[in-house]
């Protein structure tokens, strides 16, 4: 055979075994998915139709999913899709289709919160820009790089901690664990007359 | 060129882990053209169980014992009108299917035919399987929205409520699976499907079997979640043809309405994928631990062309008992040509097992060697697709079995399994689970 033709074929079809396998056009992915992003939640804001708002808050969510893969942490990204897209977006909708839509699209919404609404998220976006500016200081200046084999049982030992040692964020799990607790009694006390 | 192939073949990774994008499309391709291939065959396969079950011929027309009746049916709907209703939100309407059938397709990525044979591994497989599969529900839930009409929303919201209900069960009943994985000499578990099975090679027994009967309680729990999760009988409340004309696929026809049908049965594929990986061993052959000498590794080897070898036989048979009428003529040689197909498959088959068997004796001339280590590594890569294949089908069987024998439930009656009698018991498999992992490790 020819050896260019050899060499060529070579690359194709050899399959390389090395373990550190470099993420793929990563800028490219990296705008996309934010500008799904982006795009999912302006959608939200601006679409009449609940279910549509519902609909693109889902795409934001799956985005965001993949962000979080491309920051080498695919266990959140996984319950990211779990729990948000399959779990919880799918409630909205149950909820939102028992509302009466014809009435609901026709309101003008917000019409009395807006100036809350409006100072709330320029809060927000406070935080976001001095959070930004003085991220040097705050933040590690790079991520650990955790191989993606161990990203489950990092997560986990720092929730729950090593052999006979408390986690890092056992404390604050178990809080975390503690208030939804006291929501589920809540939502149960509230929509029951009689227990 | 045999070197090009053995380094296929030769892997011992996934396409994905290598990071070879051109083997991962191909393994990709081969994958979408088996499950639609095999929800094809399944279409016909349970209209005809369900006919015997019911003391019926089912179809007979279209082709020897309506063999072709699929590709009639795949004709005939895509030549059918594709009607959108006026009232209905068009472009939910159109995406609704897509939805469905991305989720369901995805998932494959991470189904282990065998320990290189996946598309890819992944660190969170198992999670990745369950989050994937969630979404198709999105599919049925905004296509009963998008029809504006009442019986499409009211399956919709039904099926809402029962895929958020089961869900929780199934998520709990794999966790219990997971957390054997971990009882190793490491004390870590694993979320890789591959994992999984390596995890139950390496213990010598299936989860199904391990702890006894907590392995069996978690399994059972999660086949009855799995088959809720696919809106299959008994749980098909969402489409409850009494109740509900054809539930949320009511205002459906033609094309789109045959996406549905692609994306229900590829998704009961999927989760019948994942009971198999979790609890029945995935690509293991059955007693690899204790009939693991090579004449038992070669009998074993065997079965994929044997397997091949009935369904020609049988397709034999059907060639002698077709009546001598000059009407079925046609059907008589188009039968004879499917036994010769499945017999030349199977003749294959065999031809590189029995050659494998060979690839390690002394003195034989280098090509044939060559060429028969390329039929020994072929040959156990096909063990591995075989044995996991067929433990799929045996749920696909196992679907239409409960379809055939159990009437409906109510809605009530589905939320009370879900809540009141699955989720109590799986919380008390996973604890005892636990438990005694701790107490034996």
């Amino acid at each position: 055979m020819i050896p260019g033709l050899n060499l060529a074929l070579m690359a194709v079809f050899t399959t390389t075994t090395d373990p550190g396998m470099e993420p793929v056009a990563t800028p490219f992915f990296f705008y996309l998915l934010s500008g799904l992003a982006i795009l999912g939640g302006f959608l939200v804001i601006t679409r009449r139709n609940p279910v549509h708002c519902a609909l693109a808050l889902i795409l934001t969510l799956i985005a965001m999913a993949h962000l979080y893969l491309m920051l080498y942490a695919p266990f959140v990204a996984a319950v990211q899709i779990i729990v948000y897209a399959g779990g919880i977006m799918v409630l909205f909708l149950f909820v939102i289709m028992l509302v009466s839509i014809e009435r609901a699209s026709k309101d003008r919404r917000f019409n009395r919160f807006w100036p809350v609404g409006l100072a709330a998220a320029c809060a927000l976006m406070a935080l976001f820009v001095s959070a930004f500016v003085k991220g040097r200081a705050l933040f590690p200046d790079r991520m650990i790089a955790i191989p993606e084999g161990s990203n489950t049982q990092q997560v986990a030992s720092m929730l729950y901690g090593e052999a006979g040692r408390m986690g890092q964020y056992t404390f604050a799990f178990e809080i975390a664990s503690l208030l939804l607790l006291v929501a589920i009694l809540g939502a149960v006390i509230m929509t029951k007359k009689k227990i | 060129m045999p070197n090009f192939i053995m380094s296929y073949l030769g892997s011992t990774v996934t396409p994905g882990e290598a990071g070879n994008q051109f083997w991962a499309l191909i393994y990709v391709l081969i994958i979408f053209a088996g499950v639609s291939l095999a929800v094809v065959a399944m279409n016909w396969f349970e209209r005809k169980a369900l006919a015997h079950f019911q003391i019926r011929l089912g179809p007979m027309r279209v082709g020897p014992h309506g063999l072709l009746q699929p590709i009639a049916d795949a004709l005939k709907l895509a030549l059918k009108e594709d009607i959108i209703p006026a009232e209905a939100d068009q472009f939910v309407f159109w995406f609704a299917p897509v939805i469905g059938l991305l989720a369901a397709f995805t998932v494959y990525i991470v189904i282990p035919f065998g320990p290189s044979q996946a598309v890819s591994d992944m660190n969170i497989g198992v999670l990745f399987m369950l989050g994937v599969s969630s979404l198709g529900v999105l599919g049925i839930v905004v296509a009963g929205w998008a029809s504006n009409s009442h019986y499409p929303l009211i399956g919709a919201l039904r099926s809402s409520a029962q895929m958020v209900s089961y869900e929780v069960a199934m998520g709990l009943a794999v966790v219990s699976a997971v957390l054997m994985t971990s009882f190793n000499d490491k004390g870590t578990g694993t979320l890789s499907m591959i994992g999984i099975v390596q995890a139950q090679q390496q213990q010598g027994i299936w989860f199904v079997f391990k702890f006894f009967p907590l392995g069996l309680v978690a399994f059972v729990n999660f086949v009855i979640a799995m088959i809720a999760e696919t809106n299959r009988a008994p749980f098909d409340m969402a489409e409850a043809e009494s109740e509900l004309t054809a539930g949320y696929h009511t205002e459906y026809s033609g094309l789109r309405w045959s996406l549905f049908m692609l994306a229900e049965y590829a998704a009961m594929i999927a989760v019948s994928s994942i009971a198999v990986t979790l609890w029945l061993g995935g690509w293991l052959r059955p007693f690899p631990n204790l009939l693991h000498a090579p004449a038992w590794d070669f009998i074993f080897s065997l079965f994929p062309g044997l397997t091949f070898g009935a369904l020609a036989a049988i397709a034999v048979i059907g060639v002698m008992r077709m009546p001598a009428h000059p009407y079925f003529k046609v059907q008589r040689i188009g039968l004879a040509v499917f036994a010769a197909l499945l017999g030349f498959i199977a003749l294959f088959l065999l031809v590189i097992a029995v050659g494998a068997r060979f690839a390690d004796a002394t003195n034989l001339p280098e090509k044939l060697e060559a060429l028969l280590r390329i039929f020994a590594r072929f040959s156990e890569g096909i063990d591995y697709v075989y044995w996991f294949v067929l433990k799929v089908a045996l749920f696909m069987y196992l679907f239409i079995w409960c379809r055939a024998t159990w009437p409906r439930y109510r809605f009530d009656q589905l939320m009370r399994v879900g809540w009141k009698v699955l989720l109590p018991i799986t919380l008390v498999v996973l604890i005892l689970t636990a438990i005694v992992g701790v107490i034996v490790s």
